[in-house]
């Protein structure tokens, strides 16, 4: 057998039944194997679009995503996406070729130092130097990429190495001393934090990406308490969107009862996030009423890190919470909600009507045709924030989007990352203009595997999330961010690849557009065109705080035809 | 503040870059870096003399454990024996030079480790304050190369740093 076999055989033995990518040099000796495995490829077109798609099926799935690609120009594609993969903890394993290691060093065709590159957007990377160790290394993988805090980890596996003949064995054991995450939490501390909790007249409950797998505790825990949640943009699902205790997402867009809440809060209870410049603005004036924070996180590495924290726990999510349950009592809050529900009630996510159409009432109308019962995936903008604010998912791993680095193009292959980890689900791609051409090329994937996803473009012509920034604090110098005069004619691109188009110009024609997404039976490019001069709101500026927050567009000028 | 920490790593290619690499990438001030094997086949241990305040030395030793082949972090707060070593090659023009260079030689307990017609290069081991007073002692000699080793370091007593034993199962 083969080195190229054994990865596979490796793959196989760790469960994996798709694997993403794209053949090359390389790699052919791989891809060679692979033509004879029960794995499952799909071959997309960018290797970009073949790592958020892995990215999105491990979200979306809770298993490990796998990409492939070739050395040197289709390692170095990975890269965004794995620096996603790592900023959104998310587990995927990459496997790259390289050029045969007599050649490493010298320039060879294709070669790059891709373990070098890498190094700072994976969780860990191996170069793999000996046949025999494939199996080991491939076992270390999957294990570091999805326990601890999950993340991306790349295997470069030189094309000799992937000819050599294996005569090693499958029954291998980890050999990681280095690597011990802690997963229970301190029993002390989180009786510390229940009584913390007991205290408080003001506590607020923040989770994040990190409790999507803890929904179920989660929720538990929250109706016990009666604390009132407030989840960020990847925590979105991980507590359902359509509950009394949820009081919105946090942060530059968030719901303004959720900012006050964190504003007011005299204990937080903080889960599974990692207190990102979006969600807490100027850190110094972050919850300033805040007299214990209490962080629960598995990375030791994020608690402290940016905000002071007064009850560290570090911990698996779901564990924590199995313990914060057994201890948890019905808290006296009653003071407390009549506030919260008084911001609530007084504050509703909203924006003002007008006579285009709008991204806010398009994303609303698939929420209410669908009853939220999809999976969204976005791009990046202010598409992606009205779909946040606008389509409250009520399930954990349904809303898909770039969070840490805001990678614009994400939208559409996670939505075929998604299909493909679920293919049962509707999957509904809220995507930019401008976000979804930055990926497009994998509407050839969504054709090649027949991929029911409904991409729903909303086109204002801008980039439209800059052109905001440039509209409040550039003095409206739109410098460089006007798409509508050679934007395609999206409807026809997709009928280019064999996919239905849709095109909806007028809001009367809006419920006809939704159904025809939704009725559709297969794949759908739906451009929306959408007032192009919309901002998004609420919204903190960059290094401000919730006392910043503006609420409404500052002043309104006159309206011209989009 | 000024600290002094051992990490003991798995010997694996680029270890060292991990680690260079995230000081850079996080702007964490990195002093100097020694680095050698050990006698335990397979690891090797780092010492790195790392500037910045509390919150960043949390952020530094949290950030190494991190590192999948970094085995244990120590900052060495309690009583610990610090060194380095460093050459000088110094120059020396005349008889009256050359005593004025053994007096502070002397005055250090350093060592000629190489004569020739118009410099000796010298030795010295100690902490890093006394390496440099030892060059400014030299520097109005004239100071041809220096070439110091970095700090050293383990604590006194029977503490020893060692792989943590395994806390949990995963
Ligand atoms: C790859 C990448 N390049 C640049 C940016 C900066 N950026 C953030 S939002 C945005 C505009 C996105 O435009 P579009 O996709 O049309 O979304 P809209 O804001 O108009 O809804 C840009 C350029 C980014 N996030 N990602
Ligand atoms: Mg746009």
């Amino acid at each position: 057998m083969k080195g190229a076999e054994a990865l596979l055989r490796a793959l196989e033995r760790e469960g994996v039944e798709v694997i993403f990518g794209h053949p090359g040099g390389a790699i052919m000796p791989t891809y060679d194997a692979l033509y004879d495995s029960p794995i499952r490829h799909i071959l997309v077109r960018h290797e970009q679009g073949g790592v958020h798609a892995a990215t999105a099926y491990a979200r979306a799935s809770g298993r490990v995503g796998v990409v492939m690609a070739t050395s040197g120009p289709g390692a170095l594609n990975l890269v965004t996406g794995l620096a996603d993969a790592m900023m959104d903890s998310t587990p995927v394993v990459a496997i790259t070729g390289n050029v045969p290691r007599a050649l490493i060093g010298t320039d060879a065709f294709q070669e790059a130092d891709v373990t070098g590159v890498t190094m700072p957007i994976t969780k860990h990377n191996y170069l793999v130097q000996d046949v025999n160790e494939i199996p080991r290394v491939v076992k270390e993988a999957f294990h570091i990429a999805a326990t601890g805090r999950p993340g991306p980890v790349l295997i470069d596996i030189p094309k000799d190495v992937q000819l050599a003949e294996f005569t090693g064995s499958f029954d291998v054991r980890l050999d990681l001393p280095g690597y011990k995450p802690t997963l229970k939490g301190h029993p002390k501390q989180i009786e510390r934090a229940l009584d913390a909790l007991e205290k408080a007249e003001r506590p607020v409950l923040m989770v994040g990406g990190g409790a999507q797998h803890a929904h179920a505790e989660l929720l538990a825990f929250a109706e016990k308490t009666g604390l009132p949640v407030i989840t960020t943009l990847m925590g979105l699902g991980a507590f359902p969107g359509n509950h009394p205790l949820w009081l919105g997402m946090p942060g530059m867009h968030g719901t303004v009862a959720a900012n006050r809440a964190i504003h007011h809060a005299d204990v937080i209870l903080a889960i599974g996030l990692r207190f990102d410049d979006r969600v807490t603005g100027k850190v110094s004036r972050f919850a300033p009423h805040a007299h214990t924070i209490i962080h629960v996180d598995i990375d030791p590495a994020e608690i402290g890190k940016l905000v002071r924290t007064h009850i560290p726990i570090v911990g698996d999510s779901r564990l924590v919470l199995k313990e914060l349950l057994k201890g948890a009592k019905a808290l006296r809050l009653a003071a407390w909600w009549r506030e919260l529900e008084e911001w609530r009630t007084r504050y509703p996510l909203r924006y003002k009507p007008r006579p285009h159409l709008q991204s806010q009432e398009v994303i609303r109308a698939f929420h209410e045709a669908t009853g939220g019962h999809a999976i969204v995936t976005t791009g990046v903008g202010q598409h992606q924030m009205f779909a946040a604010q606008f389509f409250p998912v009520t399930r954990p791993r349904s809303f898909l989007t770039s969070g840490g680095l805001g990678t614009m193009g994400v939208g559409l292959p996670f939505a075929i990352g998604a299909k493909i980890a679920r293919p049962e689900e509707l999957v509904i791609d809220f995507d930019g203009d401008g976000s979804f051409q930055m990926t497009l090329q994998e509407l050839a994937t969504v054709v090649k595997y027949k991929l029911d996803v409904k991409i729903v473009i909303l086109n204002n012509g801008y980039l439209g999330m800059v052109r905001q920034w440039q509209d409040l604090f550039h003095a409206k110098r739109y410098s460089e961010v006007y798409l509508a005069d050679s934007n395609p004619d999206f409807a026809r691109l997709a009928e280019a690849y064999g996919i239905k188009g849709v095109r909806v110009e007028r809001k009367e024609d809006l419920m006809k557009g939704v159904e025809a997404v939704l009725n559709a039976d297969g794949p759908v490019v739906a451009e929306f065109k959408v007032y192009h001069e919309e901002g998004v709101f609420p919204m903190i500026p960059a290094g401000g705080a919730a006392e910043d927050m503006i609420l409404e567009p500052p002043e309104e000028k006159e309206e011209v035809g989009a | 503040m000024r600290h002094v920490i051992s990490v003991l790593v798995q010997d694996h290619p680029r270890v060292l870059n991990r680690i260079t690499g995230l000081f850079a990438r996080r702007g964490f001030n990195l002093e100097s870096l020694a680095v050698g094997t050990t006698h335990q086949p397979g690891l090797s241990r780092i010492c790195l003399v790392v500037s910045g305040d509390d919150r960043t030395l949390e952020q530094v030793e949290k950030q190494l454990n991190r590192l999948i082949e970094v085995l244990k972090v120590t900052d060495h707060t309690e009583p610990h024996v610090e060194r380095e070593l460093c050459l000088v090659k110094v120059h020396v023009a005349g008889l009256e030079e050359r005593l004025a260079v053994k007096d502070i030689q002397e005055a250090f307990r350093a060592r000629v480790v190489d004569v020739a017609q118009k410099s000796l290069i010298l030795e010295l081991t100690g902490d890093t304050q006394k390496v440099n007073s030892f060059i400014e002692a030299l520097r109005p000699y004239g100071i041809l190369e220096v070439m110091r080793t970095g700090a050293v370091a383990m604590s006194r007593g029977d503490r020893v740093l060692k792989v943590r034993e395994k806390k949990e199962a995963v």
